[in-house]
């Protein structure tokens, strides 16, 4: 079996650069709360990482021309960034709230959590088959 | 590394909102203090926020904010008749500022409460990136 160190970590990688930048997205919203027409952005984790996981399964196609192109590999840097729908739009055109920014952010911060242990435990398992243990 | 933006973001936070208490906490300050004409009268100062675009030119998702400028209120100022005043002018009338108290004070309190949660946000990221220092341990 060829073993790729690349694809070692899966889609933990991607799940950690995207929730990484949500994190600093929802900071960007927390910090322009006072912001005049500051809209309040995100990034759609669950879209973004099913154009990841869809790009991996689909990586390999067969060439029939020498013209053909191999799709690249997901490129988490165009993960799009949206506008939320405001709850209470409020008269100087601001629409963070910021009691679901912070919600967001704590669940944001939680799911990276989740995300590390999740590749501390693919290294853990790399580490014991290394080992022969 | 989107972590270290999002500490300089919540950092813009912080210095915006430091700013914005330091206008308020003025304007208390300044509450009565007396003049004898109407331009040299303290007027209430107020700052205003825009998003620093500038600063993550290459990072479209960080966005800090910083204090564009800070404007003196429009309001009428208050004139009070104290003849017995040192500072009234010819016709007994004395100059104080168009600062109010109450919209200060809620000021001061919607400020207080940015800056916390912006540094709660800051103490998030910061215990994110030890744990990915950590990360296989």
């Amino acid at each position: 079996m060829r073993f790729n160190l690349d694809k070692a970590m899966g889609i933990h990688e991607t799940a950690l650069y995207v929730r990484a930048k949500r994190s600093s997205v929802l900071s960007s919203n927390l910090a322009n709360s006072d912001t005049p027409d500051y809209k309040a952005r995100d990034i759609d984790f669950k879209n973004v990482l099913r154009n990841a996981a869809g790009m991996q399964t689909t990586g390999n196609l067969k060439k029939t021309n020498a013209k053909h192109i191999q799709p690249g590999g997901f490129d988490a840097k165009s993960a799009e960034l949206l506008y939320r729908h405001p709850l209470q739009p409020s008269l100087d055109g601001n629409t963070v709230d910021a009691q679901v920014e912070k919600a967001k952010f704590a669940e944001n911060a939680m799911q990276y959590q989740t995300t590390l242990s999740f590749l501390t435990g693919r290294i853990k398992g790399l580490n014991k088959a290394l080992r022969g243990e | 590394m989107s972590l270290l933006s999002a500490f300089d973001v919540s950092g813009t936070a912080l210095s915006a909102q430091s700013v914005r208490l330091n206008v308020t906490a003025s304007n208390l300050a300044n509450a009565e203090t007396v003049s004898s004409n109407r331009e040299t009268t303290y007027r209430a100062r107020h700052p205003v926020f825009a998003t620093a675009l500038d600063m993550f030119r290459d990072k479209p998702e960080s966005a800090g904010v910083r204090v564009k400028a800070i404007v003196e209120s429009p309001a009428e100022l208050r004139m009070r008749y104290e003849p017995e005043h040192p500072l009234s002018n010819e016709d007994g009338y004395i100059f104080l500022p168009n600062v109010n108290p109450i919209e200060e004070m809620a000021n001061m309190i919607s400020a207080s409460r940015s800056y916390e949660y912006n540094v709660e946000a800051m103490n998030t990221t910061k215990q994110l990136m030890l744990a990915t220092l950590r990360l296989g341990q």
